[in-house]
């Protein structure tokens, strides 16, 4: 009940912070020059009076501001995220095309370095001192300091220019036409590189961490009971050390999480990977107002659930903490 | 043995497959299957409604105009066999092709042509309604005759039949339906020997060959696929690896290009672009001081080092222009002044014209890093010559903004010329082309009536050799004035396999040859 209760008002406290976000980006997308009329007269390499006036009436652009701010929430409150005049789509049903795609990235990604990151952590504290641990812990530095576009470059020039072992570029091998278990083989090659590069930035984050907070954990006196109980040292390691090392694990995990959706935008466009990171990339440049704000507001809407989902996994991995 | 054919080899022999697709094939291209790069993904395929590259090259093998052009853009017939001009020039009679189908089965008939250009263009083409106002009517004489009257001669007329200026549409799918709103502008079609299959947004455009296309033996391919990869380094990889067969100009990177040529097995032209002509330059806005006065602008111009902007930003893939005519286009010459890089001549006509070391504004066309390098090289000769330079950081929907808004003092841009000054070039420079809105038309302000009379007779003159003359006269007027400082005819490199033959068969490159490409 008191779960209950307290997801509720969370939740409340989260349509409220939306809405504000929505206000606040619909005024900032306007701040910067040039809007889509403009980039689509631009882009015809002529254009006259009429073009231009019918294209702002078609977009809606010719409305007063306030006007336009109205409707544009008024269409959110009703879950209705516009129409792309540009794209000639409901911006609902381009999200949601591209969506599938930026989950299998991000979460393979993240399934990726949350095992790779833990484990390498826990093996390093365990190693403390040794040469284990020196390894691990500047192999984490090599992939933290390094800037991902240059990482997903070279796994290009390597993989696919030189050795052609991988493929690089989209989702799925196009003309190849392929259904049932050979299209999820051919997909799984395709991801590879991309998941692989974004996945190694954050199992640097995840090692570091986790060897850490287990070193700290480690000097806690329950551990100095455990072992004098008699319990063997892996079992340790694993039900009383990691278990208790993991909180600030999980918030870094939580704050990629609610990240996952909108942030893979290097990695996106490296890789021609058709996720929504590299959408909202366009829109910004093409100055498609519907498509980026219905973008940022469904990346926002996912920050908040994560930050919630985040709260209640503090509650499962360590039962001493109270929500409320 | 290079690490990919011992893979080939070691797979063929052992009937290996990933995927279920043997891997010796995926390695080598599929027979009749071409993939070509495209960037950046078009908003559009219906290419009455929009004009972009992108689309035009992709819609332009879909879509079909009644005349095609060769690379010296004579008129080649297509949609329309044979022309008869009248002798006053007024009345232009064409004769359609028998027996040509809409993608979906449908005849194309005059009514489409009439339909095309008198209501459906009409509304939104904003180019083409420039060349509209000379017409008086459309008219079908009968289902396979059309006749253009217009109001008086007009001489680039034979000129703006390009598929790309004039499309034909189909009115059975159009006529009496919002144009703008019509579900099928997702799914086009046309009369060309390409059908449009399948667009997946974010990765690629699929079309397939048209089996009923109206000239027999001309479509030799079954697929061609459009990848949209937004890197540009991704791009060059796709090249190099082979997923990719042709990148047409402006996809990859000059510094890349030189060093793909070189590949085995890879071609370079720069034929194809006779009928656009690009012609690049750099605006003065002639609203603010120093640029106002011709001196400054003739300093500008004398300070820039053409030649080494050619070799280093674009790899000698341009040549200098000598004024505002592209040299691919009708009646430019080269009978005019000359302004040679001469640093002290620079330096001696800013001190004529008053310039007192105030820092202008440079606004640079963020198109990539070619077009970025050789802003850097203006701002360091316009530095030598003794002109502070500012540049102003934007992106592409920043420039668009200013230019259309005249907030700039220095920027760089190019345009397209079409084949004709009157299509192409005059509304650069005449002032009832003076309008914000457009970084296409007299952004520079510059107010001539010499020079707005001369295009005016030069569009109504039907004779060539008056033409050539009334355009020479403007040439020489431009050159002595220097509106805008003009730096080059950039000649676009399009990459391809050189077992790719026929990869330009017209005036418009790509845009409607893909279709007709031969693979050896």
């Amino acid at each position: 009940m008191k779960r209950l209760q307290y997801m509720s008002v969370r939740l409340l406290q989260g349509l409220a912070a939306l809405l504000v976000i929505a206000t606040a980006n619909f005024l900032l997308v306007r701040a910067a020059p040039g809007d889509p009329v403009s980039i689509m007269a631009g882009e015809a390499g002529a254009s006259d009076a009429q073009f231009v006036s019918q294209l702002r009436q078609q977009f809606g652009l010719d409305q007063p501001l306030p006007t336009q701010l109205a409707n544009y929430i008024g269409h959110i409150l009703r879950l209705d995220l516009g129409y792309s005049y540009r794209q000639q789509q409901p911006v609902t049903d381009l999200i949601l095309d591209r969506l599938p795609a930026t989950l299998l990235l991000t979460g393979t990604a993240f399934a990726l370095s949350l095992a790779l990151g833990i484990t390498l952590g826990a093996l390093a504290s365990r190693n403390a001192g040794r040469w284990v641990d020196s390894a691990v812990t500047v192999v984490a530095l090599v992939f933290y300091a390094t800037p991902l576009y240059w990482l997903a470059m070279m796994a290009v020039l390597l993989f696919t220019v030189q050795l052609d072992l991988l493929p690089a570029f989209g989702l799925f091998t196009v003309g190849a036409d392929l259904t049932g278990v050979d299209r999820v083989l051919d997909i799984s090659r395709h991801l590879v590189l991309p998941a692989g590069t974004l996945g190694l930035f954050y199992m640097a984050v995840y090692a570091r961490m986790t060897r850490a907070s287990m070193l700290e954990v480690a000097q806690m006196d329950f551990v100095k009971t455990a072992r004098a109980k008699g319990l063997a040292p892996g079992r340790i390691q694993s039900h009383h050390v990691l278990r208790n090392a993991l909180l600030p694990v999980v918030t870094l995990a939580g704050i990629q999480a609610g990240g996952m959706i909108g942030g893979a935008v290097l990695t996106e466009t490296v890789f021609a990977w058709p996720g929504i990171g590299r959408l909202m990339f366009d829109a910004l440049l093409q100055r498609d107002y519907n498509l980026l704000l219905g973008c940022f507001l469904f990346t926002a809407a996912m920050a908040v659930l994560f930050n919630l989902i985040t709260d209640l996994v503090y509650t499962l991995v360590d039962p001493r903490i109270d929500l409320g | 043995m290079k690490r990919r054919n011992l893979l080939q080899a070691g797979s063929a022999a052992l009937g290996l497959s990933i995927a279920g697709v043997p891997l010796h094939s995926l390695a080598q291209a599929r027979k009749g299957v071409v993939n070509v790069l495209v960037q950046p993904e078009p908003p559009g395929l219906m290419m009455g409604i929009v004009q972009n590259g992108p689309t035009q090259l992709i819609a332009g093998n879909i879509y079909e105009g009644l005349l095609r052009y060769n690379d010296k853009l004579e008129p080649q017939p297509q949609l329309a066999t044979s022309w008869t001009v009248s002798p006053d020039s007024k009345t232009y009679v064409f004769k359609l092709k028998r027996n040509v189908k809409w993608h979906d089965g449908k005849p194309f008939t005059a009514d489409d042509v009439v339909f095309s250009c008198d209501v459906f263009l009409r509304k939104t083409h904003a180019r083409f309604r420039a060349s509209l106002v000379h017409v008086e009517s459309v008219k079908a004489l009968d289902p396979l005759t059309v006749e253009f009257k217009l109001k008086q001669p007009f001489g680039p007329f034979m000129g703006i039949f390009e598929n790309g200026t004039m499309p034909m549409v189909p009115r059975h799918v159009y006529e009496g339906t919002d144009f703008l709103n019509n579900p099928a502008n997702a799914t086009p079609i046309g009369t060309g020997p390409l059908k449009f299959k399948e667009w997946v947004k974010g990765s690629y455009i699929h079309l397939v060959a048209n089996e009923n296309y109206h000239q027999a033996g001309v479509v030799n391919v079954e697929s061609v696929y459009f990848h949209v990869i937004p890197d540009a380094a991704a791009r060059a990889a796709a090249f190099e690896s082979g997923k990719v067969d042709i990148a047409p100009g402006g996809t990859v990177e000059y510094f890349d290009v030189d060093r793909l040529a070189k590949l085995p097995g890879a071609a370079v032209t720069t034929k194809g672009w006779e009928f656009f002509s690009p012609h690049s330059w750099l605006w003065l806005n002639h609203r603010a001081a120093p640029m106002n006065n011709v001196k400054f602008r003739q300093a500008v111009w004398t300070a820039i080092d053409r030649e080494a902007i050619a070799k280093i930003a674009w790899y000698g893939f341009a040549k200098p222009a000598t004024g505002p005519f592209n040299s691919h286009i009708a009646f430019a010459s080269d009978n005019v002044a000359k302004y040679p890089r001469d640093v002290d001549k620079a330096k001696k006509l800013l001190a004529e014209s008053g310039y007192k070391g105030e820092k202008l504004r440079l606004l640079p066309l963020p198109y990539g890093e070619s077009w970025q390098r050789q802003a850097e090289i203006v701002r360091q000769n316009l530095a030598q010559a003794g002109i502070k330079i500012e540049m102003v950081a934007t992106d592409v929907a920043g420039w668009n903004q200013r230019c259309n808004e005249w907030d700039f003092d220095l920027a760089f841009t190019y345009v397209y010329q079409y084949g004709d000054p009157a299509l192409g070039v005059g509304r650069n420079y005449t002032s009832e082309n003076i309008a914000k809105g457009s970084p296409y038309n007299n952004v520079a302000g510059y107010v001539n009536p010499k020079v707005d009379q001369l295009f005016a007779a030069g569009a109504r003159e039907g004779d060539p050799g008056k033409r050539r003359a009334i355009y020479l006269e403007a040439q020489k007027i431009l050159v002595d004035e220097v509106p805008v400082a003009w730096l080059h005819e950039i000649n676009f490199p399009t990459l391809y396999r050189s077992r790719i033959q026929s990869i330009v068969s017209s005036g418009i490159g790509l845009n409607d040859s893909l279709g007709r490409v031969k693979l050896a």
